[in-house]
């Protein structure tokens, strides 16, 4: 089965990264798959790959400091604080926020957790001081129906633990945020919207100023989901103006089991602790126990620490590479893979089909080819792709298809990626005979 | 080259002319059967006389691996015993976890017929599921049925 890809007639804006030079940095990309293949990584919106700056720096890490920070008062266990520390000081800026604002957690799910459970535990506080952002009946928490499941259930269960009703914004037909009714759906009753930056399987980013400012106007927290934005375009807190983001080390080059809550200093006082133990206390007695300011009050137990000195790492090196030129480069790769996807009968793009206010995630489906398929011949070429649902099972639904094949872009992805793609997905329609029917039904 | 595979012509076949597909009365127990980590989904039902599958039915939908494995169990376990039935999806659960072993596979055509053509499949650990979820469908089905007749 050999055919010759028909050349793209697409232009191809210059690259503001050195892809060459970048994937250089990414042992990983240097390996082959499926007897063979050269590695085409378009999943890192599922995860992303780790450059070795990170991988040394959490060898380095382990190989001359490693001891429990915040414990202890040796030699090691001094180091291993101030490095554990300087690497919070590194990832806050990386955000243009304070160190003490940054909360360590496993990923942006335990980060959003966090909030929905120190909102529910404020019910119950003895601490008059943890009542203030309690929810109860009557009170209202408002998410979106593009949403990551991450950002979707644990408020429908903070819900059901408190008699507190859910409600959200709907997608337009285009895939982009519907904001006409966000006046009756955020009002005098909300007590915390919560929204993603950029969807990851639409790649939408919505304008979330107008929501920030409606949710603040009726003294509602604002959350914004940044697993998907943190990694890919310049984010600073400051400008945002919400009061918690969200994010995970290892969708942006960093460790796995690593991810930030930031929250707005203020707010984060008034926050009971979600888990409890060694480390987040005060003083503890026999008959109970206060509690140190944050962050320490939400990390609990000896931390991830190599990992935050890795996800520092990762944010030096993002740094390094400009995020407004990651953001330029996914931008010209997204333009092209729009145009050259949509050349392509039978392709349909679920999401914005063009590049304003919209990020490097591609869902597609493919006329007579279930998304699983579509991915096992993409697989078979070396190519990796997600398919599913993408952990947002709503969206696909609202768009009236069962899953989607979905293709992300980093910093070392580059045109040759993209056109491994769009040849591949022609080599699914001829694997399964549907480019000729597609042809016909024209 | 892998990819035939595991996309043998038969299950081709199989999807893209689904055998017994669409849900029918009478029927003694239905259950709905999803695959949470792709979405894919399977409605089924069976009508059982005295201890024969008379009928089993279904609505589904999903990839051609799911969609092609409900068809050739529907050829496979209808007119049987629920012993049988359930005997041969014992089978088919060993095919998938038999990595490819062609040994496995020649053990077991007797028993699985056309199914035995998903032996590919047991290749790709993501995929086996897609595989398996209209015979875990058919198990759950055969147990609620054997409780008596729905009403």
């Amino acid at each position: 089965m050999t055919a010759t890809a028909p050349r793209s007639t697409t232009e191809r804006a210059p690259l503001p990264l050195d892809v060459a030079a970048v994937r250089a940095d990414f042992p990983i990309l240097g390996r082959s798959v499926r007897d063979g293949k050269p590695l085409v990584y378009l999943d890192s919106g599922a995860t992303s790959q780790k450059p070795r700056q990170v991988l040394d720096a959490e060898r380095w890490f382990y190989e001359n400091v490693n001891a429990a920070p915040h414990r202890g008062a040796h030699a090691l266990a001094e180091e291993a604080t101030e490095a554990y520390e300087a690497a919070r000081a590194t990832i806050a800026s990386f955000i243009g926020g304070q160190p003490d604002e940054v909360v360590f957690t496993r990923n942006s799910t335990e980060a959003i957790n966090l909030v929905a459970y120190a909102m529910s535990n404020a019910v119950t506080a003895k601490e008059p001081e943890f009542r203030r952002y309690a929810v109860g009946q009557g009170d209202e928490v408002v998410v979106t129906e593009m949403e990551h499941h991450a950002n979707l259930v644990p408020w429908q269960q903070l819900c059901e633990r408190t008699g507190a009703t859910l409600r959200w914004l709907g997608l337009t037909d285009d895939g982009r945020l519907d904001l006409s009714d966000l006046d009756t759906v955020v009002n005098e009753r909300t007590k915390l919207v919560t929204v993603t930056q950029q969807s990851n399987i639409l790649g939408t980013m919505p304008p979330l100023q107008p929501i920030i400012e409606r949710a603040h106007a009726v003294g509602a927290l604002v959350m914004v989901d940044g697993a998907q934005s943190v990694p890919h375009q310049p984010v600073d807190v400051a400008a945002l103006g919400a009061d918690f983001l969200v994010f995970s080390g290892h969708k942006m080059l960093g460790p796995t089991g690593v991810g930030v809550l930031w929250g707005r200093a203020e707010v984060l006082a008034a926050l009971p602790p979600f888990l409890t133990g060694g480390s987040m206390i005060e003083v503890v007695r026999m008959e109970g126990s206060t509690f140190a300011p944050p962050p320490q009050r939400f990390e609990a137990g000896v931390p991830m620490t190599a990992q935050v000195i890795g996800l520092a790492a990762a944010c030096d090196y993002l740094t390094a590479l400009g995020m407004e030129n990651v953001l330029a480069h996914e931008e010209a790769l997204t333009e092209y893979a729009l145009a050259e996807l949509q050349a392509i009968p039978g392709v349909t793009v679920i999401g914005p089909v063009d590049t304003v206010a919209r990020g490097g995630a591609i869902s597609f489906t493919v006329e007579g080819i279930h998304p699983h398929d579509v991915g096992q011949v993409l697989d078979d070429q070396g190519i990796a792709v997600r398919v599913g649902h993408h952990c947002a099972w709503p969206v696909v639904r609202r768009y009236g298809v069962p899953a989607t094949t979905r293709a992300t872009f980093y910093v070392h992805t580059g045109y040759d990626d993209v056109d491994a793609l769009v040849e591949g997905v022609r080599h699914a329609q001829r694997f399964f005979g549907v480019d000729t029917q597609v042809e016909e039904a024209r | 080259m892998k990819l035939q595979d595991m996309y043998q012509e038969i299950i081709l076949d199989h999807y893209r002319n689904p055998h017994g597909r669409g849900l029918r009365e009478p029927f003694d127990a239905e259950v709905h059967h999803v695959n949470p980590t792709c979405g894919d989904e399977v409605t089924l039902r069976v009508k059982v006389d005295g201890d024969t599958l008379t009928d089993v039915s279904y609505e589904g939908m999903g990839c051609s691996i799911s969609q092609a494995s409900v068809s050739a169990m529907y050829d496979l376990v209808v007119g049987r015993s629920v012993q049988d039935a359930l005997a041969t999806g014992d089978d088919f659960m060993k095919l998938m976890q038999a990595k490819g072993d062609q040994a496995v596979a020649d053990e077991l055509e007797d028993s699985l017929e056309d199914a035995v053509a998903f032996a590919g499949v047991s290749k790709y650990p993501a995929r086996i599921k897609c595989a398996l979820m209209s015979w875990m469908a058919l198990k759950d089905a055969s147990a609620r049925a054997w409780g008596g007749p729905a009403a």
